[in-house]
């Protein structure tokens, strides 16, 4: 899988010929179009982030108004603090951080590991556990909604109850068979002679796969570990099945807990919180994120 | 469990690839011993991921399937109780309330789903100018948290300061019960989901225009075809196949919506807006009747069975 950028050379030929857009009328159609998706986007997609945060610095009785002001007529910025901390948003703002990167840690060594024997080592049976591990993607996970909330409550063999552990998060956050195959298939065009030779040369299996493949894999890994850090943050329903003790819960779930009680421009503070961290991250990373959602769905 | 998000899946598409891999065999030294470290090496790095699939993805296939033939007590053996489960659920006259909504749901989720990425993307990739910003606009939605895109929706919906009511009373338009009212319910859903998800849609499909040749277009253009003609007999059908994928991913997602009726409706008004997932989540959560529950899981697993399959023979006989 290649990360590259999907944005094409502009001088390749599209739809509609750059000729049939320099005349008048083309060039006059060119900017309505252009004008209109631009307040398009803007009103529809924007606007409705600027909502949220700037409701949340006006005050309750601005906010309770039946006319709603475009800007704040007065501004409170410290609705963001008193969420943060009289609320307890900053609790569960970290209890999110724990979560997501206690994940993001277990898929990622559990997944290149996996990956790496299946496609460097070989096993026997190796391709009946890949395919096993692919038919799971195909399942609709809201049918095993119930009985992977029963096996948490009581894991088979090992008798452990996981509910309010951040176990009950990691551990099937790992049961996600896209990073085996993203990281199989991207090790999988890593010539073989350079793992020869490193062999050779009397390096042992865990020592290629760190001294040789992994600087290799740089991208692949960034798509993995922003899609299991993104992925366990937005998550909603499950940590709040298996997390029912509200001081172990993360901010998705606390804020719906607690939105009924909260003031508006609280409850607003908290979303963009909840929110900023996965958008700075989308800014960072767009081009990562926009290759591993292409990948697989395409050829690229 | 993250993949309760609907953000589509990246489907596996690799038979290329995996065939290519085939061919690659492991430097033979050392013989049978060697073989035997090797498939021991190989065994401890599979452990981890081979033991979390084996507790909680293929275990909970088989469980879920034995559960719906179940009662679960709770103080030790499961008592089985034959068809009972499937029978109670199919009495209860919210089953079918539930699909019915569902099916509503999703035909709506195609109507604005399927079009208005389709058309975004193809505006995109005409335009020369703000591109980047465009395509940034249009995925940040799918970047918020679920859970904050609904309570933010809430507030906008809200009937009294909300702003969807105060845009219409702008441009003269009477205002509506959004989610109160029994025919506006589930179209309201229905556009935020849109909007909450139609950003990865438009950003597959631009990267699908950009894999077109412009030669197509340009051959079409010398055979005097005009630009709508284009768009019908070369765009979309170079299209066609990844238009069918995320047709199909769609409609599984949509099937499974959750979110959407569990925060802006609880399932009213009058149960118009309760999804099969919403019942399912009633029947384990609130009632703790895990046997009714896997019984639905399992109608629902047979149901979404026949697009996975369809899904995986059109990603299989391709190419």
């Amino acid at each position: 899988m290649a990360v590259k950028p999907t944005d094409r050379d502009p001088s390749v030929r599209t739809l509609i010929a750059p000729g049939e857009m320099t005349g008048r009328t083309g060039r006059w159609i060119y900017r309505f179009v252009l004008t209109l998706t631009l307040v398009g986007f803007v009103l529809a997609f924007l606007f409705p982030l600027y909502w949220m945060a700037s409701g949340a610095l006006k005050s309750s009785a601005e906010l309770a108004r039946s006319t709603p002001t475009l800007l704040p007529r007065s501004w409170h910025p410290e609705n963001y603090g008193e969420a943060w901390s009289t609320l307890g948003l900053d609790r569960y703002f970290w209890n999110t951080v724990v979560l997501a990167f206690g994940a993001w840690a277990f898929q990622l060594v559990f997944a290149v590991a996996a990956a790496y024997a299946l496609s460097a080592l070989r096993p026997v049976l190796g391709n009946v556990l890949l395919g096993m591990m692919l038919a799971t993607l195909m399942l609709p996970v809201s049918a095993l909604l119930v009985p992977t909330y029963l096996t948490v409550v009581d894991v088979p063999l090992l008798g452990v109850n996981l509910i309010n552990t951040p176990f009950a998060v990691w551990l099937p956050a790992c049961a996600n068979a896209f990073n085996v195959f993203l990281l199989k298939r991207f090790f999988d065009q890593i010539p073989t002679e350079l793992l020869d030779s490193a062999r050779m040369d009397g390096a042992g299996s865990l020592r290629i796969l760190v001294s040789v493949v992994l600087p290799l894999s740089r991208p692949v890994l960034a798509v993995v570990s922003i899609f299991a850090i993104v992925g366990v943050w937005k998550d909603f329903l499950w940590p709040m099945l298996v997390l029912p003790d509200p001081a172990r819960q993360p901010i998705t779930v606390a804020l719906n807990a607690l939105a009924a009680d909260m003031p508006v421009n609280q409850l607003l503070a908290g979303m963009v919180m909840a929110s900023v961290p996965l958008l700075v991250l989308f800014l960072i990373f767009q081009r990562h994120i926009v290759a591993g959602l292409t990948a697989g769905s395409l050829k690229g | 469990m993250t993949a309760h998000t609907r953000t589509p899946r990246p489907a596996p598409v690799a038979a290329p690839e995996q065939r290519a891999a085939r061919r690659r065999v492991p430097p033979r030294r050392g013989g049978r011993s060697a073989a035997l470290r090797r498939n021991l090496a190989a065994y401890l790095f599979l452990a981890g991921a081979v033991v979390c699939f084996a507790l909680f993805s293929w275990y909970p296939i088989v469980r879920g399937f034995l559960l719906s033939f179940q009662r679960v007590t709770f103080t030790g053996a499961d008592e089985w109780v034959g068809w009972e489960n499937f029978q109670r659920l199919f009495d209860d006259p919210l089953f079918a309330t539930a699909w019915r909504n569902t099916g509503y749901f999703t035909l709506l989720a195609l109507v604005f789903g399927f079009a208005a990425p389709l058309l975004t993307a193809v505006v995109l990739n005409e335009l020369r100018h703000g591109r980047a910003f465009l395509r940034m606009a249009v995925y940040l939605p799918v970047m918020l948290p679920p859970i904050v895109t609904m309570l933010l929706w809430r507030w906008i919906y809200d009937p009294g300061p909300g702003l969807l009511n105060n845009a219409l009373e702008v441009v003269r338009l009477p205002p509506q019960a959004w989610l109160e009212s029994e025919n506006l319910a589930m179209v309201s859903l229905v556009l935020v989901s849109t909007w909450a998800n139609m950003g990865t849609t438009t950003l597959i499909y631009l990267a699908a225009l950009s894999n077109i040749p412009g030669e197509l277009y340009e051959a079409a253009q010398l055979d005097g075809a005009s630009i709508r003609r284009r768009l019908w007999h070369v765009t979309l059908p170079q299209l066609r196949f990844i238009l069918m994928i995320t047709l199909l991913l769609q409609v599984l997602g949509t099937m499974q919506v959750f979110i959407e009726p569990f925060v802006l409706t609880g399932g009213g008004p009058d149960n118009a807006t309760v999804t099969v997932l919403l019942l399912l989540y009633r029947y384990a959560f609130v009632y703790n009747d895990f046997g009714l529950a896997s019984a639905m899981s399992t109608v629902l697993f047979l149901v979404l069975g026949v697009f996975a399959a369809c899904y995986l023979r059109l990603t299989r006989t391709r190419g």
